[in-house]
């Protein structure tokens, strides 16, 4: 059931007429308070069981694009389709999409079982089938027995936990989650990462999943939308937006900004493409090669990354791997060569 | 010399304080504790005590004597037990109303309205308190007296005279009146302590508009609701002034019995007594609030 499109074969059904319609497929949609606009016409298909991930900075537009699909708030324009049925009209509680919040939001005065049966309660399962899935939902975000603590007894992962119990109990086509790693720290939230993926393939759901984190959303996504002020940027696989950003945006916002102008274009080269060459190394065969100053030096474990002011305008940051290399130490002020290969250096379309 | 000796002794006395904090804690808490203990606690435990004197009836003299002849004489009188059960029905009538009436408003005030609204309804809720008690209930004395506004408004829609002046539904109306903004305020917190996503929750996992309301919003808010009950209960339970003004000589509440105990029959045990009966009640009241986690709330 899980789809991984490359980037020649887009999951993007849309109006390719393909025999399945997008989970979620929305147009036109425009939103704004007052006088800011929220999301200015943003267009997207995603294809089901697909890991979907909206990123781009706080005030980009991603978390008002997850509450229209939600049902939380009504676009100015535009229409939000489910599996092929308009639901643009349609409140919240009636729409087959279920929300893990940035906040958890569970019931403080419910018993963690009470949470997660809430959905199944209002779809009137019965009550020995309601415990089952309980149990089972509660298995599968690994907090078995748990069921009868209060949310206040639990810690963040563990609410975590629950918020994605309560949601795909319920099996909606589509799970919605905005920044639900937010509030955990970096080791949990990299675990939690994992977790997420794993569930992910289990229930075989739709995931359109919300950050502002670049990494995470490289590490889990089939494909990733980048938003900035209200638009999409690009939408493609992790591998495509990484290797070739569309916009100087995207090549700003995903990675280390390596963002230089040559003969009027603007080119990136991500810094671990580059080579750091000094006085004696051999520039290796058929590359680019610029002189520089080396301006500051960055240790960071497992990799230094060095701060190349070039000869030629503009700056660029080379990292290399800390693996022992026999390559002479670099220091600041050094003067340096750096090369690299044509077809890694990538020009922006204007 | 004499200066430096001082400063050493303020310098003693000073780390005394800073290793001891308790004892800072007695200097900071004397006075308002005297104060407590003997304006409050005292009064309580002198009416507990008058509670169980007699009163000389020939002489009217208080005698010290030992004795539960007055609550014997409150619990085996009908026509006190009626009083009491009047009281505490009229205080469970008074809550309830301003109960419903404060949980839309309260709702509409925290989740709803605008914030130039909200302002707007604040100020309509507590420019009341700072009126005078007494003229608001004199200002209802007005609306309800014969021929008074009421009456002449119900003669233009040709209804007819309302009749309502010193009956207890006059007593009932005027408290919900005095009460309600007692009500509303702590509900009108709980609604706005409610996190919007908890509600967002609820319609995202498919609650409509009542199970919301039933399952999340509600109780969530009853402590608040209980805090709030707090008040109207206690507040009706004593009062005396009402009663005497727009309830008449009809109107026999238990605060009442009090005043007449003290001004008119003299009679401060028996008085002493009877004012015993309503802080039982509260206390027991106070019990299940806090088992309900109103105390969270205020």
């Amino acid at each position: 059931m899980i789809e991984v499109p490359t980037p020649e074969q887009p999951a993007a059904a849309g109006s390719q007429g393909s025999q399945q319609a997008p989970a979620v497929y929305v147009a036109g949609l425009r939103k704004s308070y007052g006088d800011v606009t929220a999301l200015n016409g943003v267009e997207l298909a995603v294809a089901p069981g697909e890991f979907f991930t909206l990123l781009g900075p706080s005030g980009s537009g991603k978390t008002t694009l997850l509450r229209l699909i939600a049902g939380f708030e009504r676009p100015d324009a535009g229409t939000i389709e489910l599996t092929g049925a308009d639901v643009t009209g349609t409140p919240p509680y009636a729409r087959d999409v279920n929300t893990v919040f940035q906040d958890y939001a569970l019931f403080p005065h419910m018993t963690v079982a009470e949470n997660i049966e809430y959905g199944l309660r209002v779809k009137r399962v019965p009550k020995q089938q309601r415990k089952q899935q309980v149990a089972r939902a509660l298995d599968m975000v690994r907090l078995p027995g748990l069921g009868a603590r209060k949310p206040s007894q639990l810690s963040g992962g563990q609410r975590q936990r629950v918020a994605l119990a309560r949601a795909i109990v319920n099996r909606p086509q589509v799970l919605l989650l905005d920044e639900p790693l937010g509030a955990l720290d970096l080791k949990l939230r990299q675990e939690m990462q994992l977790e997420l993926l794993r569930v992910q393939r289990e229930v075989g759901i739709t995931f359109i999943y919300v950050t502002h984190d670049q990494e995470e959303a490289l590490t889990m996504s089939d494909r990733i939308a980048v938003m900035s002020n209200g638009g999409i940027e690009q939408i493609a696989t992790p591998v495509e937006v990484y290797e070739h950003p569309r916009t100087p945006f995207v090549a700003g916002f995903i990675g280390v900004s390596n963002l230089i102008e040559r003969d009027g274009d603007q080119i990136t080269v991500r810094p671990e493409k580059i080579t750091l060459l000094t006085e004696h190394d051999q520039a290796p065969a058929d590359t680019h090669v610029e002189g520089g100053q080396v301006t500051d030096v960055i240790y960071v474990g497992v990799l230094t990354r060095y701060v190349v002011a070039l000869d030629a305008g503009g700056e660029l940051v080379v990292s290399r791997q800390n693996a022992g290399h026999s390559g002479a130490t670099v220091t600041r002020g050094n003067q340096v060569r750096v090369a690299w290969r044509a077809a890694q250096a990538f020009t922006i379309p204007r | 010399m004499t200066n430096s000796v001082g400063n050493e002794r303020w310098l003693r006395v000073r780390s005394v304080l800073w290793k001891r904090p308790w004892a800072r804690a007695t200097l900071l808490l004397s006075p308002p504790l005297a104060w407590f203990l003997l304006v409050y606690i005292a009064s309580l435990l002198v009416l507990l005590i008058t509670a169980f004197w007699q009163v000389n009836p020939f002489t009217s003299n208080i005698e010290r004597i030992w004795s539960l002849g007055n609550l014997q004489t409150i619990f085996t009188t009908p026509a006190y037990l009626s009083i009491i059960g009047k009281t505490a029905g009229m205080a469970v009538a008074v809550t309830v109303t301003d109960a419903v009436v404060a949980v839309p408003f309260a709702y509409f005030m925290a989740r709803i309205a605008a914030p130039r609204t909200r302002t707007a309804l604040f100020v309509a809720i507590l420019l009341p308190l700072w009126a005078s008690y007494l003229a608001k209930v004199y200002s209802w004395l007005l609306i309800f007296t014969n021929n008074g506004f009421l009456d002449w408004t119900l003669g233009l829609v040709g209804i007819g005279k309302s009749n309502l002046i010193y009956t207890n539904g006059a007593v009932f109306i005027v408290f919900c009146y005095l009460w309600l903004p007692y009500m509303i305020i702590p509900v009108y917190s709980a609604f706005e302590r409610v996190p919007a996503s908890l509600i967002e929750a609820s319609q995202d996992l498919g609650g409509r508009t009542w199970r919301t309301t039933r399952r999340v919003l509600l109780p969530l808010a009853l402590p608040g609701i209980v805090a709030g009950s707090i008040f109207t209960f206690s507040l009706t339970l004593g009062d005396y002034i009402t009663p005497l003004l727009v309830g008449g000589t009809s109107a026999n509440f238990m605060g009442n019995v009090i005043y007449t105990n003290i001004g008119i029959a003299n009679n401060v045990p028996f008085a002493a007594a009877m004012a015993l009966v309503p802080i039982v009640i509260m206390g027991v009241y106070l019990l299940g609030a806090r088992a309900l986690g109103a105390f969270e709330a205020i």
